[in-house]
């Protein structure tokens, strides 16, 4: 039983990461109809940069603040510089600009930074704290948590509540009425993927001190657990991509705690599979179909 | 072709490929006058707002809109110099609550106080509208999407308003309300309308001047009751 609770717990959090990071490829679905497979590498380039920073000041935040301004800046550099230039008319063409996104963006981590573990640092203790003899969660954990709440709380508010959440959102359903009234639909694509690329990197300096540490591919199997969720969750819904995030989460922490963790990316796989081919439009896929 | 027109158009040339849809229209559009521009499905009038408002580049020619050659003008600045178009279909977004979509219409204005005043207005003048505020709009009938999109101009305090078609689909009861209102609308505001239709009765009724289009040319334009009267050229273009 106390087992359970702490594997409980630990999926949660992984999953808020999964959560966060297929959050990210839920608001750039929707912004863009294309799904970001480069949004696990340039998070990684967002944790190596945070690494140089807080290298050369010795400050953890310092590092932390310029990992989301990178991964905000790349995000938009993606879209300005790569994918505007890409014919839409083929699904396809993205999806392969993005894997060769991936190509290059590893290549040039590995050559600047090499492609070694490097150890990543985290700003409170990992070691989980008891409550009443069961271990369950450590300081970071809950620092995990609260972050990842701040970002779903705050891009819902932004989304939701702000005017320039309403021009994104009326971007990303009507470009071309929304043109006409006035909005720069481009400009809100752009802000759509620096948000996305931003909480991706965010996503990537809570996960990567849990697993092996920094390296060029330490993202890659984060990101088929996020895009998992975000299949699960639908794409096309942020609720669902943060719920999906938690069931993915969960059931990686289930898996390896009683099966073993050889075994996780083959439950992931498993898993999207399964969503695929039984409910291709996710668990949370709206009722009503697109209609304008 | 007066030079106090809000919107003069010369020469217009324009199309989606190598061959124009539209081959030198000319057209003038009164301050407060309603234009009614008519013609069979195929005429070219959706191409024609979709050219002025800067969706289409023409191949050549010229829009003036108050004085200014809009030219090279962003479709995204249009609004912003007083030019809304509604168009075919009616663009409501469906996606997006009634408020919401209301509210997407005068985000572009500096002056945020008159935009909720005018939002405030558009919610007394279509009071279905105020009763489904949090629905969305693809939860919306045909003529409350259509008060849906013309709110949404209004929202924006436009001083020319393109219209595609607001009668298609709609109840002939609908469509008398709404030319009722576009009536009202320039007796009290000073609104200038360029409405298109095939609804070749109803636009006549309510328009000042009628333009007749076929296969992208201007072939008649006059004050509305001449055309209205004018038996051969109905017979000839408008079909009844
Ligand atoms: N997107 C398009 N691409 C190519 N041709 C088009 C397109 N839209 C309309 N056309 C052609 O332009 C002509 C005029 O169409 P349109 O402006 O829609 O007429 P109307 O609005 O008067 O019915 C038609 O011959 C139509 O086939
Ligand atoms: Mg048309």
């Amino acid at each position: 039983m106390d087992r359970f609770v702490f594997l409980t717990l630990d999926g949660l959090s992984r999953g808020s990461v999964y959560a966060a990071s297929a959050l990210a490829l839920v608001l750039i679905w929707r912004a863009a109809r294309i799904v970001n497979f480069a949004q696990g590498a340039m998070a990684v380039a967002a944790a190596y940069v945070a690494h140089s920073v807080t290298s050369a000041t010795g400050s953890y935040w310092l590092g932390f603040l310029a990992a989301v301004v990178a991964g905000l800046l790349l995000g938009a550099l993606v879209d300005v510089a790569v994918m505007r230039l890409v014919d839409h008319r083929s699904p396809l063409n993205p999806v392969i600009v993005a894997l060769g996104l991936v190509l290059l963006i590893q290549a040039v981590l590995g050559m600047v930074y090499g492609n070694e573990y490097r150890p990543a640092e985290t700003p409170f203790r990992r070691t989980a704290l008891s409550v009443g003899g069961v271990a369950v969660l450590s300081p970071f954990d809950l620092f995990v948590f609260a972050t990842i709440a701040v970002v779903v709380v705050g891009l819902a508010w932004i989304f939701t509540r702000t005017a320039v959440g309403l021009r994104m959102r009326a971007a990303a359903f009507a470009p071309e009425v929304s043109r006409l009234l006035g909005v720069n639909v481009g400009g809100m694509l752009t802000l759509g993927w620096a948000l996305a690329s931003g909480v991706g990197a965010l996503a990537a300096m809570l996960v990567v001190p849990t697993e092996l540490g920094l390296h060029p591919h330490a993202m890659d199997l984060v990101f088929v657990s996020a895009f998992t969720a975000a299949v699960v969750g639908g794409l096309d819904s942020p609720p669902g991509a943060v719920v999906g995030g938690l069931l993915v989460g969960l059931l990686l922490s289930y898996v390896s705690g009683y099966v073993g963790s050889d075994l996780t990316p083959l439950a992931v796989l498993a898993l999207l599979l399964a969503v695929l081919l039984v409910r291709p439009a996710g668990l949370f896929a709206p009722v009503a179909a697109r209609q304008v | 072709m007066s030079a106090d027109a809000l919107l003069a158009v010369h020469g217009l040339v324009a199309g989606y490929g190598a061959a124009p849809v539209l081959h030198a229209i000319d057209l003038s559009v009164p301050p407060g006058a309603i234009v009614a521009v008519v013609g069979a499905n195929g005429a070219g009038k959706t191409t024609l707002l979709r050219t002025l408002s800067g969706m289409l580049r023409p191949a050549a020619g010229r829009i003036v809109l108050d004085g200014e050659d809009l030219r090279g003008v962003p479709v995204e600045q249009l609004v912003r110099r007083g030019l809304a178009h509604v168009p075919e279909g009616r663009g409501v977004v469906g996606e997006l609550t009634v408020d919401e979509n209301l509210r997407l219409g005068g985000l572009w204005r500096r002056d945020r106080a008159d935009a909720a005043r005018a939002l405030d207005e558009v919610y007394q003048l279509f009071e279905p509208l105020a009763r489904r505020r949090r629905h969305l709009g693809h939860q919306l009938s045909g003529g409350e999407r259509q008060m849906l999109a013309l709110g949404r101009a209004l929202v924006g305090r436009p001083r020319l308003l393109l219209l595609d078609e607001p009668s298609l689909g709609l109840a002939p009861l609908v469509v008398a309300q709404i030319m009722a209102l576009l009536r009202r609308l320039r007796d009290s505001t000073g609104l200038t309308v360029l409405l298109v239709e095939q609804n070749v009765r109803s636009a006549l009724s309510v328009a000042d001047q009628g333009v007749v289009m076929a296969l992208g040319r201007v072939v008649a334009a006059a004050p509305a009751a001449r055309l209205r009267d004018d038996d051969d050229l109905r017979h000839a273009y408008l079909g009844f």
